[in-house]
This record gives structure tokens, sequence and C-alpha cells, in this order.
């Protein structure tokens, strides 16, 4: 029986900067980092104090893509595109307002909608995510 | 993808850039010349670039995303097509009726009345709907 989804794959343009994206300015927490014998490095991050699902932020250019489809994605994601997910919060309005005061690039303002409040963001590579504060559950 | 991925990352960032600015204020008039200058092009370049990256020019792309507002607006609330074409941003009900024609296959009036035979009447009345706006919140609503 499948119980979760542990880790979710975010292909990024540049992990140094997407490191310090993840953690100087959403807060998160570094999980692993290191460089596999092959080049490619393991780089995952989560919310702070969590347990569950963790993102890992993906070069293109190193892991098991082509030169050629590496290339595509990293336009895909450059031109945005491509979007994870959802990030979930328990106060969209405040934690909006602490996310755009450190930079962070908001495409919508938190907004009501049916399923709660939604506020869109943008991470440094371009990828877009929901951010979301779910009805019921704060 | 084949010409298309010939572009370089650089650019298609600024495009991206270019493209959110243009979706957060859909509705206000900003020049082109003013959205390619903050992108550091001139119009010819950036009309082109963003054209490469997202396959339709600036001012196409803006005119769609006010024509996919005016549909929700016209489902939503009971504002007069005039109304809805000010609100998302259009100068003109002749340009608007044209786009939304073009888009959308029908007129916004004819939009609207099927939208209320199918969906029964708008939920929104226009008052509130104009006091936000366009019916989003411009700057994060207040908390209370």
């Amino acid at each position: 029986m499948i119980t979760g989804i542990s880790i979710v794959s975010v292909w990024v343009l540049d992990q140094d900067s997407a490191k310090e994206f993840y953690t100087k300015q959403l807060g998160f927490e570094v999980t692993t980092d290191f460089v596999l014998d092959n080049g490619m490095r393991w780089l995952t991050v989560r919310p702070p104090g969590s347990t569950g699902q963790e993102l890992v932020l993906m070069d293109p250019s190193h892991s098991m893509l082509d030169a050629e489809t590496a290339e595509q994605v990293r336009a895909l994601v450059a031109k945005g595109a491509l979007s994870p997910g959802v990030m979930s919060t328990t106060d969209c309005h405040a934690d909006h307002a602490v996310l755009a005061d450190r930079g962070v690039e908001f495409t919508q303002p938190p907004a009501d909608r049916p399923y709660g409040i939604e506020a869109v963001m943008r991470d440094d590579s371009g990828n877009w995510f929901s951010f979301t504060q779910r009805k019921g559950w704060s | 993808m084949t010409s298309r991925a010939c572009v370089d990352v650089r650019t298609l960032r600024c495009m991206r850039r270019a493209r959110d600015t243009i979706d957060r204020n859909y509705a206000e008039r900003l020049p082109i010349v003013a959205l390619a200058a903050e992108a550091g092009y001139s119009v010819g370049q950036f009309i082109h670039a963003f054209e490469a990256a997202y396959g339709e020019t600036p001012g196409r792309y803006r005119s769609r995303r006010r024509v996919e507002r005016a549909c929700e607006l016209l489902r939503s609330t009971n504002l007069t097509v005039t109304e809805v074409c000010m609100a998302v941003g259009f100068a003109s009900l002749g340009t608007f009726s044209r786009r939304f024609g073009e888009i959308v296959g029908r007129s916004p009036s004819a939009y609207q009345e099927q939208a209320a035979r199918v969906g029964g009447p708008a939920p929104i009345p226009a008052c509130f709907a104009l006091m936000c706006r366009s019916g989003l919140p411009a700057s994060p609503a207040p908390r209370d």
C-alpha cells in the first residue's frame, strides 16, 4: 500500500541560488546536500520541522536527462511554465506579508477561494507554487 | 519544441518577469513600450522575444487574459457588458467585443445571456464587484 509521497523533484536553474532562496527566503531547512560520483548533486530541502515531504532541487544539466532535453527543461522553468505543486500555510495573509518582505515574488496576492485563501508565488528559478491556507486547516 | 528551445534562458527569464507584470496589472493600460523598457529591450526585440517564448505577442497575450477575466465577471456578476469591458482594461467597447468574439466565439452579451440561462442569476451584485475593482483585490485583503 502506498502510504505517502516523500520526495518531489523540482527543476531549478542554479542549485546554489535555489538553496539560498529556499533556505533564506522561504525558511526551509536543508536535509541533504552531496554530490554523487556521476556529478549529480542531490540537494533536498523541507519546511522547518516537517517530517513529511521533501523537495529535491534538481539541476537538469546534471541529471539523468540528455543535454538537449535538459536545455528544454531549463527553458520551460525559465519561462515560468512549470508548477511543482501547492505549499500549505496556516495563515496565508501573514506568511505572504513576511515572504514578500523577504523579496519573494508573488504573482497573485492572497485571495478568497472556495477552498481557502490562496496566493501564488514563484521560486528564484521561475517555478510557480500555489500558496494556500485550506479551509478548516488553521 | 524545436526552434524555441534555442531561446536562451536569460531572455526567457526576462520574458517571464514581463508576463508576470502583465498578469498582475492586466487591467491597467501599461504601454508595451514601458514593459519593454523595464525588461531592457527595444519594443521590436521585446515583442519578438515574447512571441518566441509564449506563441503570441504581449498585446495579444494581455487582451486574451482580459477576455478570460471578462468571462468570469460576465458569469459571476450582474455588471453590464460596458462595465465589464472597462473593468478588465479595454478602452473601447468595439475592441473588446471583437477580441471577445475571436476568443470565445460569440458576443459578450450572448455569453452573458447563456451563462444566466445555464447557471441561474449571477451570484455577485455589481456594487460589490465594482468595489473590488475587477473582482480580485488589487492588494492583500485586510486581515481581521
